[in-house]
């Protein structure tokens, strides 16, 4: 193996994952037949609620599920090299060089007893065998460019010397130490205020393009999915119920749950005193799979085959696909809810 | 960090004199005058009284605290009442052979607890877990003198491979570091560390535990770290608490190890407070739990200190 795991000139999709189930202690089927392809230079958002199966896709990319107790099934490629089919020793190659993360909470996704500036020359060393002194500059080149406060001194702190934006600016510094191709977001700004959830958007997306980076970010905020990416995946029980282009989804969704989304969101569409709608019922559990769609219990436009068969995901517009045997009168109805919320206003 | 040392040092002061209240006063507590062990059953009242004046047992308590207190400030602690030698020199010796009992057996049982609770903690509810465990649980609950006897009776008695007591083969009590001395310490000191192997496995094991379910393990990995790369963090983040609890061990070895001390008559402190309560030496007994006491807060210091180097997160400032 040489030492870069992707070759640089393949024309592969960047990311690109085919029929992923990921199944925890043999029953919990917390993923079930995820397609994913995310080209060069792309962003796709996964959007769902929680346990709907978006980090642990994020996770399988990189293999981090525990090996012991998760049983991982499809085929899941990086940049044309089979992830599958990696040993250990290809695997620590291929994290944090060729893909990397970035954490929900840097506050505890930072080892504490390690100075920041320690846990990101530590990655670089690890794959570039670079001295201390060569690393420490390139680390503090990334805390320049992650636009960090007097960075030299920043490199010496400790993680909880530090505010929680900065945390997740220094942790964006570490994912990005080894310049990697694919960098994997799982819900990066969940865990700050509103006032930094803002600045560290524009820094993802602004570095995104002048890095060049594909990238996928979970998130359950559909505003944040927006901003940030060009592709928007919903996912509900492990499944991909509607792709398409960020526009596609959030201007002219077709499955009655992405449209439940939509609509539970405080801004927008919401009419003053009116009632924020939300989603009735909760997600299914996943370690007793029911037949048919899992959404149908808690749709609004559910009819008898929705309970008896899965729907499978058919085009509803040029790369814009929908899980859902109703997806036309979905469509519809959201046109409809629209119209209303105009009239109103 | 000097002035963290300096803080503490102050700050254990108050600790220092309440100890040395509580040492004073534990022994005047008992029943009994502590006189009327060693002299003559017959005795008359005249002597009793000349006897306790002259040795201060006739003022008031609190002036005797303090007449106490000075002579201790001044490395006085007074003659044993039973051997008529200085209490200082006395509990001087048995210091210096608990200390090195303890430090043995402390190293041994860290070592091999250490060992036994990261294997635990790694390979949670595996069959090594379960085996380490069954160790570990062994080594806190089995009663020691006990097991001291049994070990005696299969290496000495039995096997005839080790002397059974005894610091040495002179019995002078003072312990030198040859072969000789060595052997007489083998049985001793490891059965000592069969307690500090069994608290610190089962700290280390839970410990190792929270550490590997936490967010950064899985970050570690996600940067591409290796197993032992792992390992390194994982021992880094145990290592304040598994220090301090290695501290605290010693500490309770120093004076706690009655039992195994009086086993194998090591010439310990254990074996030393033994002899001085059933003697009713009471100057004796007052020196040696002053002095051990005062080793614990001195133990309890150097934890303080070395736990603060190691974890950025305990305020220095």
């Amino acid at each position: 193996m040489t030492a870069s795991a992707i070759p640089p000139t393949s024309s592969d999709p960047a990311v690109e994952i085919r029929g992923l189930s990921v199944t925890f202690g043999g029953k919990v089927r917390a993923v079930d037949g995820v397609d994913l392809v995310l080209g060069r230079g792309q962003a796709v958002a996964l959007i769902g609620e929680s346990g709907s199966g978006k980090s642990v896709t994020l996770r399988a990319i990189m293999r981090l599920n525990p090996e012991n107790k998760t049983k991982i099934e499809g085929s899941i490629r990086v940049a044309g090299q089979d992830v599958m089919a990696m040993s250990k020793r290809e695997l620590t190659r291929l994290r944090g060089r060729a893909v990397a993360m970035i954490f929900q909470e840097p506050l505890l996704a930072l080892d504490p007893v390690y100075t920041v500036g320690r846990q990101i020359t530590e990655a670089i060393r690890r794959h570039e065998g670079l001295s201390e002194t060569q690393a420490r500059a390139r680390a503090l080149e990334l805390f320049e460019r992650v636009r960090i406060p007097s960075p030299q001194r920043r490199l010496d702190a400790y993680p909880h010397e530090m505010s929680g934006g900065m945390r997740q600016r220094a942790m964006i510094a570490l994912a990005l130490a080894c310049r990697p191709k694919v960098l994997l977001a799982d819900e990066p700004t969940t865990a700050l205020d509103a006032t930094v959830q803002i600045q560290i958007l524009l820094l993802l997306r602004e570095l995104q393009a002048e890095l060049g980076l594909s990238t996928i970010f979970v998130t359950h905020d559909l505003g944040a999915a927006v901003e940030v990416a060009d592709r928007i995946a919903v996912m509900y029980a492990g499944r991909i119920v509607e792709s398409g282009t960020a526009r596609q989804v959030v201007l002219s969704p077709n499955h009655p749950y992405t449209i439940g989304l939509l609509s539970s969101r405080a801004d927008g569409a919401l009419v003053k005193g009116s009632r924020l709608e939300t989603i009735p019922g909760s997600p299914p559990d996943l370690a007793n799979r029911k037949p048919g769609c899992p959404f149908a219990p808690r749709c609004f436009l559910a009819i008898d085959r929705c309970h008896k068969e899965v729907p499978p995901t058919v085009e509803v517009g040029p790369g814009h696909g929908a899980a859902c045997w109703r997806s036309d009168e979905a469509g519809a109805a959201f046109r409809e809810r629209l119209e209303a919320v105009a009239a109103v206003a | 960090m000097l002035s963290f040392i300096l803080r503490r040092l102050v700050a254990v002061t108050p600790v220092a004199l309440g100890v040395s209240v509580v040492c004073f006063m534990l022994v005047h507590l008992a029943p009994g005058d502590p006189l009327s062990a060693v002299l003559p059953v017959d005795a008359t009242q005249e002597t009793i009284d000349s006897m306790r004046a002259a040795y201060g047992y006739d003022k008031p308590l609190p002036v005797q605290y303090f007449i106490w207190l000075w002579h201790v400030l001044q490395g006085d602690l007074g003659t044993s009442i039973s051997s008529g030698r200085p209490v200082v020199s006395e509990v001087g010796r048995a210091v210096v052979n608990s200390l090195i009992l303890a430090s043995v057996a402390t190293l041994i049982g860290f070592t091999f607890g250490t060992f036994f609770g990261f294997v635990a903690g790694y390979f949670r509810d595996s069959l090594l877990d379960r085996l380490a465990s069954a160790v570990s649980v062994f080594g806190v609950s089995v009663p020691h003198y006990w097991l001291g006897m049994v070990m005696v009776i299969i290496f000495s008695a039995t096997l005839g491979w080790l002397p059974p007591t005894g610091a040495g083969p002179d019995g002078s009590g003072n312990w030198r570091p040859d072969f000789e001395h060595l052997r007489y310490m083998i049985l001793p000191a490891l059965t000592m560390s069969v307690i500090p192997m069994g608290v610190i496995a089962r700290t280390i094991r839970a410990l190792v535990g929270d550490i590997l379910s936490q967010d950064f393990v899985g970050a570690l990995r996600a940067k591409g770290l290796s197993e032992f790369g792992v390992f390194k963090h994982v021992v880094k983040n145990a290592a304040p608490t598994a220090l301090a609890i290695m501290g605290l061990q010693l500490g309770y070895l120093l004076g706690g190890s009655i039992l195994i001390e009086t086993v194998f008559a090591w010439p310990g402190t254990g074996f030393l407070l033994n002899s001085a309560i059933f003697q009713r030496d009471l100057p004796l007994l007052q020196g040696a739990i002053l002095v051990l006491a005062m080793f614990f807060v001195a133990l309890n210091l150097i934890v303080d200190v070395v736990q603060t180097a190691l974890d950025p997160r305990i305020e220095r400032g």
